[in-house]
Protein backbone atom coordinates (compact mmCIF):
# COMPACT_ATOMS: atom_id res chain seq x y z
CA UNK A 1 0.00 0.00 0.00
CA UNK A 2 3.06 2.60 1.32
CA UNK A 3 5.11 1.65 -1.85
CA UNK A 4 1.75 2.49 -4.13
CA UNK A 5 0.89 5.64 -2.87
CA UNK A 6 4.20 6.66 -2.95
CA UNK A 7 4.31 5.63 -7.18
CA UNK A 8 1.24 7.44 -8.00
CA UNK A 9 0.89 10.16 -10.14
CA UNK A 10 -0.16 13.13 -9.39
CA UNK A 11 -3.16 14.60 -11.37
CA UNK A 12 -2.66 17.60 -13.61
CA UNK A 13 -4.30 20.91 -12.18
CA UNK A 14 -3.45 24.27 -13.64
CA UNK A 15 -2.35 22.20 -16.96
CA UNK A 16 -5.88 21.42 -17.72
CA UNK A 17 -8.21 23.38 -15.17
CA UNK A 18 -10.10 26.45 -17.60
CA UNK A 19 -9.17 29.74 -16.65
CA UNK A 20 -11.30 32.14 -15.21
CA UNK A 21 -11.25 35.95 -14.53
CA UNK A 22 -11.45 35.87 -11.01
CA UNK A 23 -8.28 33.40 -11.05
CA UNK A 24 -6.15 35.64 -13.80
CA UNK A 25 -7.32 38.74 -11.10
CA UNK A 26 -6.32 36.69 -7.97
CA UNK A 27 -2.13 36.40 -10.00
CA UNK A 28 -2.00 39.96 -11.12
CA UNK A 29 -3.29 41.33 -7.59
CA UNK A 30 -0.43 39.63 -6.62
CA UNK A 31 1.87 40.34 -9.34
CA UNK A 32 0.88 44.20 -9.25
CA UNK A 33 1.57 43.80 -5.49
CA UNK A 34 5.53 42.49 -6.46
CA UNK A 35 5.51 45.14 -9.10
CA UNK A 36 4.75 47.92 -6.59
CA UNK A 37 7.75 47.09 -4.45
CA UNK A 38 10.14 47.88 -7.42
CA UNK A 39 7.90 50.90 -8.30
CA UNK A 40 8.71 52.15 -5.14
CA UNK A 41 12.15 52.12 -5.07
CA UNK A 42 11.89 53.95 -8.42
CA UNK A 43 10.01 56.69 -6.65
CA UNK A 44 12.91 56.33 -3.58
CA UNK A 45 15.48 57.27 -6.49
CA UNK A 46 13.95 60.00 -7.84
CA UNK A 47 12.91 61.50 -4.66
CA UNK A 48 16.97 61.19 -3.48
CA UNK A 49 17.92 62.68 -6.91
CA UNK A 50 15.61 65.48 -6.22
CA UNK A 51 17.91 66.03 -2.60
CA UNK A 52 21.03 65.66 -4.27
CA UNK A 53 21.04 67.99 -7.11
CA UNK A 54 20.46 69.54 -10.38
CA UNK A 55 22.90 66.41 -12.32
CA UNK A 56 21.41 63.63 -10.12
CA UNK A 57 17.77 64.83 -11.05
CA UNK A 58 18.52 65.62 -14.92
CA UNK A 59 19.94 61.50 -15.12
CA UNK A 60 17.07 60.78 -13.34
CA UNK A 61 14.45 63.17 -15.84
CA UNK A 62 16.59 61.85 -19.03
CA UNK A 63 16.37 58.01 -17.75
CA UNK A 64 12.55 58.43 -17.11
CA UNK A 65 11.41 60.46 -19.70
CA UNK A 66 13.08 58.27 -22.71
CA UNK A 67 10.29 55.81 -23.90
CA UNK A 68 11.62 52.43 -22.41
CA UNK A 69 11.53 54.68 -18.74
CA UNK A 70 8.11 55.91 -19.62
CA UNK A 71 7.11 52.62 -20.66
CA UNK A 72 8.15 51.34 -17.12
CA UNK A 73 6.33 54.26 -15.57
CA UNK A 74 3.19 53.36 -17.51
CA UNK A 75 3.23 49.79 -16.18
CA UNK A 76 3.84 50.95 -12.44
CA UNK A 77 0.62 53.78 -12.72
CA UNK A 78 -1.34 50.31 -14.34
CA UNK A 79 -0.03 48.49 -11.32
CA UNK A 80 -0.63 50.76 -9.08
CA UNK A 81 -4.30 51.05 -10.09
CA UNK A 82 -4.84 47.45 -11.03
CA UNK A 83 -3.72 46.34 -7.28
CA UNK A 84 -5.47 49.39 -5.36
CA UNK A 85 -9.22 48.39 -7.56
CA UNK A 86 -7.50 44.25 -6.65
CA UNK A 87 -7.63 45.68 -2.94
CA UNK A 88 -11.16 47.05 -3.25
CA UNK A 89 -12.31 43.75 -4.44
CA UNK A 90 -11.04 41.92 -1.71
CA UNK A 91 -12.25 44.57 0.59
CA UNK A 92 -16.39 44.29 -0.37
CA UNK A 93 -15.73 40.14 -0.44
CA UNK A 94 -14.50 40.70 3.25
CA UNK A 95 -17.53 42.49 4.18
CA UNK A 96 -19.46 39.28 3.45
CA UNK A 97 -21.02 40.86 0.19
CA UNK A 98 -20.97 40.08 -3.52
CA UNK A 99 -20.49 36.23 -3.17
CA UNK A 100 -23.26 35.41 -5.48
CA UNK A 101 -21.59 34.62 -8.72
CA UNK A 102 -23.59 37.00 -11.11
CA UNK A 103 -22.18 40.10 -8.52
CA UNK A 104 -18.70 37.74 -8.06
CA UNK A 105 -18.57 38.37 -12.01
CA UNK A 106 -19.62 42.06 -12.29
CA UNK A 107 -17.37 42.87 -9.41
CA UNK A 108 -14.15 40.80 -11.33
CA UNK A 109 -15.00 42.57 -14.33
CA UNK A 110 -15.56 46.27 -13.17
CA UNK A 111 -11.61 45.82 -11.05
CA UNK A 112 -10.10 44.29 -14.55
CA UNK A 113 -11.31 47.34 -16.46
CA UNK A 114 -11.65 50.30 -14.52
CA UNK A 115 -7.70 50.14 -13.78
CA UNK A 116 -6.90 50.28 -17.61
CA UNK A 117 -9.24 53.28 -17.95
CA UNK A 118 -8.01 54.95 -15.29
CA UNK A 119 -4.55 54.62 -16.29
CA UNK A 120 -4.88 55.59 -19.77
CA UNK A 121 -7.05 58.81 -18.37
CA UNK A 122 -4.54 59.74 -15.60
CA UNK A 123 -1.39 59.40 -18.69
CA UNK A 124 -4.14 61.92 -20.92
CA UNK A 125 -4.59 64.22 -18.73
CA UNK A 126 -0.98 64.50 -17.69
CA UNK A 127 0.42 64.88 -21.41
CA UNK A 128 -2.01 67.82 -21.66
CA UNK A 129 -1.38 69.43 -18.29
CA UNK A 130 2.18 68.91 -17.38
CA UNK A 131 4.45 66.79 -20.04
CA UNK A 132 5.14 67.08 -24.13
CA UNK A 133 4.84 64.40 -25.99
CA UNK A 134 8.55 64.58 -27.30
CA UNK B 1 4.30 25.32 -2.43
CA UNK B 2 3.82 26.61 -5.93
CA UNK B 3 4.81 23.93 -8.06
CA UNK B 4 3.43 24.13 -11.85
CA UNK B 5 5.37 21.73 -13.11
CA UNK B 6 3.93 17.78 -12.58
CA UNK B 7 6.42 15.28 -11.58
CA UNK B 8 8.10 13.47 -14.24
CA UNK B 9 6.33 10.45 -13.18
CA UNK B 10 2.94 11.88 -14.04
CA UNK B 11 3.08 13.85 -16.85
CA UNK B 12 0.65 12.85 -19.29
CA UNK B 13 1.72 11.13 -22.70
CA UNK B 14 -0.24 10.76 -25.87
CA UNK B 15 -2.39 7.19 -25.85
CA UNK B 16 -4.64 5.80 -28.37
CA UNK B 17 -7.94 5.78 -30.56
CA UNK B 18 -10.94 3.21 -30.31
CA UNK B 19 -13.86 4.05 -32.49
CA UNK B 20 -17.28 2.42 -31.71
CA UNK B 21 -17.56 0.09 -35.02
CA UNK B 22 -20.41 0.74 -37.63
CA UNK B 23 -21.82 3.98 -38.92
CA UNK B 24 -22.09 6.56 -36.42
CA UNK B 25 -24.74 9.03 -36.54
CA UNK B 26 -23.56 11.72 -34.42
CA UNK B 27 -19.81 11.02 -33.73
CA UNK B 28 -18.58 12.76 -30.68
CA UNK B 29 -15.06 11.97 -28.67
CA UNK B 30 -14.32 11.35 -25.38
CA UNK B 31 -10.25 12.00 -24.21
CA UNK B 32 -9.81 10.56 -21.05
CA UNK B 33 -6.95 10.37 -18.76
CA UNK B 34 -5.86 6.87 -18.22
CA UNK B 35 -3.40 5.78 -15.57
CA UNK B 36 -2.62 1.98 -14.73
CA UNK B 37 -0.58 1.16 -11.45
CA UNK B 38 -0.01 -1.86 -13.12
CA UNK B 39 1.84 -1.57 -15.94
CA UNK B 40 4.73 1.12 -14.57
CA UNK B 41 4.15 3.54 -17.64
CA UNK B 42 3.09 7.42 -17.42
CA UNK B 43 -0.37 8.27 -17.63
CA UNK B 44 -1.69 9.04 -20.87
CA UNK B 45 -4.74 10.38 -22.82
CA UNK B 46 -7.05 8.04 -24.69
CA UNK B 47 -9.74 9.23 -27.43
CA UNK B 48 -12.85 7.12 -27.59
CA UNK B 49 -14.96 7.85 -30.66
CA UNK B 50 -18.43 7.13 -29.58
CA UNK B 51 -22.08 7.93 -31.34
CA UNK B 52 -24.01 10.42 -29.14
CA UNK B 53 -27.12 9.72 -31.20
CA UNK B 54 -27.37 6.63 -29.14
CA UNK B 55 -26.12 7.52 -25.63
CA UNK B 56 -27.63 8.98 -22.24
CA UNK B 57 -27.59 13.24 -22.24
CA UNK B 58 -24.90 12.76 -19.69
CA UNK B 59 -21.07 12.69 -19.17
CA UNK B 60 -21.53 9.96 -16.91
CA UNK B 61 -24.24 8.42 -19.64
CA UNK B 62 -21.25 8.59 -22.01
CA UNK B 63 -18.23 7.13 -19.55
CA UNK B 64 -20.63 3.75 -19.16
CA UNK B 65 -21.15 3.37 -22.93
CA UNK B 66 -17.54 3.37 -23.23
CA UNK B 67 -16.78 1.39 -20.48
CA UNK B 68 -19.50 -0.90 -22.05
CA UNK B 69 -18.71 -1.14 -25.54
CA UNK B 70 -15.47 -0.28 -25.97
CA UNK B 71 -12.73 -0.46 -23.08
CA UNK B 72 -13.70 -2.50 -20.08
CA UNK B 73 -10.64 -1.51 -18.13
CA UNK B 74 -11.63 2.01 -17.60
CA UNK B 75 -12.17 3.13 -14.02
CA UNK B 76 -13.74 5.35 -12.60
CA UNK B 77 -16.50 5.83 -9.63
CA UNK B 78 -20.05 6.28 -9.83
CA UNK B 79 -23.08 5.60 -7.63
CA UNK B 80 -26.33 7.55 -7.59
CA UNK B 81 -26.64 9.01 -11.39
CA UNK B 82 -28.78 12.08 -9.50
CA UNK B 83 -25.96 14.49 -8.10
CA UNK B 84 -26.91 13.71 -4.44
CA UNK B 85 -23.43 11.17 -3.63
CA UNK B 86 -21.16 12.92 -5.37
CA UNK B 87 -18.99 9.44 -6.65
CA UNK B 88 -18.56 10.86 -10.40
CA UNK B 89 -16.59 14.18 -9.06
CA UNK B 90 -13.44 15.08 -11.76
CA UNK B 91 -12.27 16.78 -14.67
CA UNK B 92 -14.68 17.82 -18.07
CA UNK B 93 -13.70 19.94 -20.15
CA UNK B 94 -11.63 21.83 -18.00
CA UNK B 95 -13.86 22.47 -14.94
CA UNK B 96 -14.59 20.58 -12.05
CA UNK B 97 -17.92 18.95 -11.53
CA UNK B 98 -20.11 15.49 -11.40
CA UNK B 99 -19.99 13.46 -14.70
CA UNK B 100 -24.01 12.25 -14.06
CA UNK B 101 -25.45 15.82 -14.15
CA UNK B 102 -22.88 17.39 -17.01
CA UNK B 103 -24.85 17.50 -20.30
CA UNK B 104 -22.67 16.87 -23.37
CA UNK B 105 -24.34 19.09 -24.95
CA UNK B 106 -23.02 21.57 -22.49
CA UNK B 107 -19.63 20.53 -24.01
CA UNK B 108 -18.50 22.18 -27.81
CA UNK B 109 -15.99 19.67 -29.50
CA UNK B 110 -14.28 16.59 -27.58
CA UNK B 111 -14.98 16.24 -24.24
CA UNK B 112 -11.51 15.95 -22.27
CA UNK B 113 -12.09 13.96 -18.62
CA UNK B 114 -9.38 14.12 -16.10
CA UNK B 115 -9.55 13.32 -12.80
CA UNK B 116 -10.03 15.75 -9.74
CA UNK B 117 -7.07 18.14 -10.39
CA UNK B 118 -3.75 17.92 -7.86
CA UNK B 119 -4.54 14.85 -6.25
CA UNK B 120 -2.52 11.24 -6.26
CA UNK B 121 -4.07 8.74 -8.64
CA UNK B 122 -5.72 5.65 -7.49
CA UNK B 123 -6.49 4.40 -10.94
CA UNK B 124 -7.79 6.24 -14.78
CA UNK B 125 -10.32 8.86 -13.11
CA UNK B 126 -10.39 7.27 -9.52
CA UNK B 127 -8.35 10.13 -6.83
CA UNK B 128 -7.14 9.29 -3.41
CA UNK B 129 -9.24 11.43 -1.05
CA UNK B 130 -7.89 9.99 2.22
CA UNK B 131 -6.05 12.92 3.14
CA UNK B 132 -9.39 15.27 2.56
CA UNK B 133 -11.29 12.89 4.37
CA UNK B 134 -8.91 13.26 7.45
CA UNK B 135 -9.30 17.02 7.08
CA UNK B 136 -12.83 16.75 7.29
CA UNK B 137 -12.67 14.34 10.47
CA UNK B 138 -10.31 17.37 11.99
CA UNK B 139 -13.01 20.03 12.18
CA UNK B 140 -14.94 16.99 14.41
CA UNK B 141 -18.68 17.25 12.04
CA UNK B 142 -20.93 16.70 14.71
CA UNK B 143 -23.34 17.67 17.38
CA UNK B 144 -21.08 19.22 20.43
CA UNK B 145 -22.90 20.26 23.65
CA UNK B 146 -22.24 20.96 27.14
CA UNK B 147 -26.15 20.88 27.78
CA UNK B 148 -27.63 17.32 28.76
CA UNK B 149 -28.86 15.92 26.04
CA UNK B 150 -32.41 16.20 25.89
CA UNK B 151 -35.29 14.06 26.25
CA UNK B 152 -36.90 14.06 22.79
CA UNK B 153 -34.86 15.98 19.79
CA UNK B 154 -32.60 19.25 19.64
CA UNK B 155 -34.93 22.21 19.39
CA UNK B 156 -34.04 24.49 16.38
CA UNK B 157 -36.28 27.59 15.65
CA UNK B 158 -37.22 28.19 11.77
CA UNK B 159 -35.26 31.02 11.47
CA UNK B 160 -32.01 28.83 13.35
CA UNK B 161 -32.67 26.20 11.02
CA UNK B 162 -32.55 28.61 7.89
CA UNK B 163 -28.91 29.50 8.54
CA UNK B 164 -28.19 26.44 7.63
CA UNK B 165 -29.38 26.15 4.19
CA UNK B 166 -27.31 26.67 1.40
CA UNK B 167 -24.56 24.66 3.64
CA UNK B 168 -26.15 21.12 4.54
CA UNK B 169 -26.79 20.36 0.60
CA UNK B 170 -23.23 19.65 0.47
CA UNK B 171 -22.39 16.43 -0.58
CA UNK B 172 -18.69 16.35 -0.22
CA UNK B 173 -17.67 15.85 -3.58
CA UNK B 174 -14.83 17.66 -3.62
CA UNK B 175 -14.97 19.77 -6.69
CA UNK B 176 -14.27 22.77 -4.68
CA UNK B 177 -11.48 21.83 -3.25
CA UNK B 178 -10.04 20.18 -5.82
CA UNK B 179 -10.22 23.14 -8.62
CA UNK B 180 -8.56 25.66 -5.60
CA UNK B 181 -5.26 26.87 -6.55
CA UNK B 182 -4.71 27.95 -3.09
CA UNK B 183 -5.34 23.56 -1.91
CA UNK B 184 -3.17 22.76 -4.82
CA UNK B 185 -0.29 24.53 -3.41
CA UNK B 186 -0.94 24.05 0.37
CA UNK B 187 -2.77 21.05 0.72
CA UNK B 188 -1.17 19.56 3.52
CA UNK B 189 -1.89 22.85 5.57
CA UNK B 190 -4.56 24.67 4.67
CA UNK B 191 -8.44 22.58 4.84
CA UNK B 192 -9.72 24.03 1.41
CA UNK B 193 -13.53 24.64 0.60
CA UNK B 194 -15.24 21.52 0.66
CA UNK B 195 -13.74 21.35 4.35
CA UNK B 196 -14.22 25.07 5.48
CA UNK B 197 -17.83 24.71 4.31
CA UNK B 198 -18.36 21.91 6.55
CA UNK B 199 -16.66 23.91 9.37
CA UNK B 200 -18.98 26.69 8.75
CA UNK B 201 -21.87 24.52 8.79
CA UNK B 202 -21.09 23.80 12.56
CA UNK B 203 -19.86 27.21 13.49
CA UNK B 204 -23.84 28.18 12.18
CA UNK B 205 -25.54 25.86 14.25
CA UNK B 206 -27.08 27.16 16.85
CA UNK B 207 -27.15 24.00 18.44
CA UNK B 208 -23.95 23.52 18.68
CA UNK B 209 -22.30 24.55 22.19
CA UNK B 210 -18.68 24.43 20.71
CA UNK B 211 -18.42 27.57 18.38
CA UNK B 212 -15.45 29.41 20.99
CA UNK B 213 -13.28 25.77 21.04
CA UNK B 214 -14.23 25.50 16.67
CA UNK B 215 -12.52 29.36 15.85
CA UNK B 216 -9.79 28.79 17.74
CA UNK B 217 -8.89 25.04 16.29
CA UNK B 218 -9.05 27.02 12.94
CA UNK B 219 -7.28 30.19 13.79
CA UNK B 220 -3.58 29.36 11.74
CA UNK B 221 -2.57 31.30 9.34
CA UNK B 222 -2.74 28.52 7.00
CA UNK B 223 -6.07 26.33 7.89
CA UNK B 224 -8.48 29.21 7.36
CA UNK B 225 -6.05 32.08 5.46
CA UNK B 226 -4.71 30.21 2.62
CA UNK B 227 -8.22 31.46 1.21
CA UNK B 228 -6.99 34.35 -1.37
CA UNK B 229 -11.29 35.00 -2.99
CA UNK B 230 -9.75 33.09 -6.01
CA UNK B 231 -13.75 31.57 -6.79
CA UNK B 232 -12.88 28.49 -8.55
CA UNK B 233 -14.37 26.65 -5.43
CA UNK B 234 -18.16 28.82 -6.20
CA UNK B 235 -17.88 28.47 -9.86
CA UNK B 236 -17.30 24.78 -9.61
CA UNK B 237 -19.66 23.20 -6.86
CA UNK B 238 -21.91 20.90 -8.61
CA UNK B 239 -24.60 22.14 -5.64
CA UNK B 240 -24.28 25.36 -6.58
CA UNK B 241 -23.04 26.49 -3.10
CA UNK B 242 -20.19 28.40 -2.41
CA UNK B 243 -17.55 27.85 -0.64
CA UNK B 244 -16.32 31.14 -0.59
CA UNK B 245 -18.79 33.05 0.82
CA UNK B 246 -18.93 30.21 3.63
CA UNK B 247 -14.96 31.07 4.33
CA UNK B 248 -15.59 34.64 4.47
CA UNK B 249 -18.29 34.14 7.26
CA UNK B 250 -15.56 32.10 9.24
CA UNK B 251 -12.97 34.90 8.77
CA UNK B 252 -15.48 37.54 10.10
CA UNK B 253 -16.40 35.37 13.07
CA UNK B 254 -12.80 35.53 14.17
CA UNK B 255 -12.57 39.15 13.41
CA UNK B 256 -16.16 39.48 15.67
CA UNK B 257 -14.76 38.19 18.73
CA UNK B 258 -11.38 39.47 18.58
CA UNK B 259 -13.31 43.35 18.85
Amino acid sequence: MSDQSSSRPLSPHIQIYRWTLTMMLSILHRATGIALYAGSALLAWWLMATASGPEAYALVRDISGSWIGRLVLFGYSWALFHHMFGGVRHFIWDTGRGFDLKHVELIARSTAIAPLLLTGLAWVLGYMYLGTWS
Amino acid sequence: MVEIALPANSRVKKGVTRTAEGPLKAPRTLKVYRWNPEDGENPRVDSYVFDADDCGPMVLDALLKVKNELDSTLTFRRSCREGICGSCAMNIDGQNTLACTKGLDDVKGDISIYPLPHMPVIKDLVPDLTDLYAQYASIEPWLKTDTPQPQNEWRQSREDREQLDGLYECILCACCSTSCPSYWWNSDKYLGPAVLLQAYRWLADSRDEKTGDRLDDLEDPFRVYRCHTIMNCAKACPKGLSPAKAISEIKKMMVEREV
